[in-house]
């Protein structure tokens, strides 16, 4: 195959990899993307689904958002919000992103505050504290699983989506796949499919440890779970589109 | 038409405009969707071809897995595992990935990378589906005579028709999604629509149109197969 034999060449040239709109540069500006716009998902969805999770009101309202927001492309969004007055900036990229990335965040905060289980509730009033008290020390460590799992369902299709602002005239790595295709160059199309893969991958695996890390309780390390849930259960919620 | 006629009208060499920004751009503009019909339906079927297409490899596929799956926990670790790689791997990706297989600007390279998310979401659905259907009851029918294939059809299907059905929905609607990415290939369905938009000079009209048209097919579609399970399973009715 001599696309493979093309896109191992093309990886391995440093100039494709240190030349200004190069690899590294690419991959600075997806990072910076796809960061701006979890973090901005994030500062708006999960105070949200505190709120509602704790109160335990608007699971109608979450799962009818979590539907529409799955039959939304993205790639509508970004061609949208390119030809409104933002025109092609990173700004309208990280606006169309992070409106994706409300729905997994704003899903699971809720289901995790409010699944916290009543009793511990009870008995944590009970015991004294204030509503300030059990939200840190009782809630938030009861539901920080289900919030991490959020966080990075939302992270990692954060950034495999910003693959896509390419086609409408964006940056990120999907630049080089675009490319690619308009050059029909096959060998920089799978040398871009293997840095979007592994970016993407990795993301979820760093994201996988992070959460492990931060999650208080005895620690589960991934590789050992796999042995003890047999179940093949679908995440709890809207993992949002594979995109 | 009137966005031509207007185009032509604004002859002031003083105003230094584009063009884009002088001529009415609107964001609706049903003289769009008549006109250019055909175009629209065109598209349409080829975004309802690769869906459909997609939607049914996928199930056909999935089903001998999962039910392999159920068999041998040996087996379920490794397909779930597999299946959760398959899908963190971003669409753009993966059609990179197939093109110098199945060629860049072939349909069958979307039509494939499309078959594969389904396929992740269905063998899960599937699993889960099979896995709920109470251990007794199967024992009971087997008990009572049931060969596998009798098992499969009159225990196993009905009790996991809803999972089944619900996996089908999410697989369906976020394909419809999904397909607007094959633009990278030229088949995009409505998505070419999207990109045209974007290439005619941002032409408004022609990029709602695909996707509006998109989010429209995904809510006909979830409300078809809806449709569907509930003539499929009428005891589910009769309950309440």
């Amino acid at each position: 195959m001599s696309a493979l034999g093309d896109a191992f060449v093309y990886l391995n040239d440093p100039f494709n990899w240190i030349r200004s709109g190069g690899i590294l540069d690419l991959l600075v500006q997806h990072l910076r993307i796809s960061g701006l716009a979890v973090l901005l998902a994030a500062a708006l969805a999960v105070p949200a689904g505190v709120l509602l999770g704790r109160s335990g009101r608007g699971a109608g309202a979450i799962v009818a958002l979590s539907n529409v927001s799955r039959a939304v492309p993205t790639l509508a969004l970004l061609t949208v919000l390119a030809v409104t007055p933002l025109g092609f900036s990173e700004t309208g990229t990280v606006l169309a992103l992070a409106v994706f990335a409300v729905p997994p965040m704003l899903t699971n905060t809720f289901v995790g505050f409010r699944e916290v289980d009543r009793d511990v509730r009870e008995a944590a009033r009970a015991m004294g504290m204030s509503r300030g008290q059990m939200l840190r020390q009782v809630e938030l460590p009861l539901a920080l699983p289900l919030v991490m799992t959020g966080v990075r369902t939302a992270a990692v299709q954060v950034v495999a989506t910003a693959t896509l602002a390419a086609l409408v005239g964006g940056g990120g790595l999907g630049r080089i796949i675009n490319l690619g295709f308009g050059q029909q160059d096959l060998g920089q199309i799978l040398a871009g499919a293997v840095l979007v893969a592994a970016l993407a991958l990795l993301t979820e695996l760093v994201l996988v440890l992070v959460s492990t890390a931060v999650t208080p309780g005895q620690r589960r390390w991934p590789l050992r779970r796999v042995r003890s849930s047999p179940a093949g259960e679908p995440e709890p919620t809207s993992s949002g589109v594979p995109l | 038409m009137a966005f031509l006629g207007a185009l032509s009208a604004t002859g002031d060499p003083a105003a230094r405009m584009l063009a884009a920004d002088e001529a009415p751009n609107p964001w609706f503009d049903p003289s769009y969707v008549t006109d250019n019909w055909d175009t629209i339906v065109g598209y349409l079927g080829q975004h309802v071809r690769l869906t459909v297409g997609a939607v049914l490899l996928g199930a056909l596929i999935a089903l001998p897995l999962a039910l392999l799956a159920r068999r041998t926990r040996l087996l379920a670790g490794p397909v779930l595992g597999l299946s959760s790689v398959v899908y963190t791997i971003p669409s753009l990706a993966m059609f990179a990935f197939l093109a110098p297989f199945t060629g860049p600007l072939s349909p069958t390279t979307v039509l494939i990378g499309l078959t594969l998310y389904t396929l992740v979401i269905l063998v899960r659905n599937f699993l889960t589906g099979l896995q709920g259907v109470p251990a007794d009851v199967r024992e009971a029918a087997r008990g009572m005579g049931y060969g596998p294939a009798r098992l499969f059809l009159q225990v196993d299907l009905p009790l996991a028709l809803p999972t089944f059905m619900a996996g089908l929905r999410i697989a369906t609607v976020s394909t419809v999604a999904l397909v607007t990415v094959g633009v990278i290939t030229g088949n995009g369905g409505l998505g070419q629509l999207i990109i045209g938009g974007l290439n005619s000079n941002f032409y408004r009209a022609e990029i709602v149109t695909g996707a509006v048209g998109c989010v429209l097919l995904a809510l006909v579609a979830d409300v078809l197969l809806a449709g569907l399970e509930r003539l499929l399973t009428p005891w589910t009715r009769a309950a309440t």
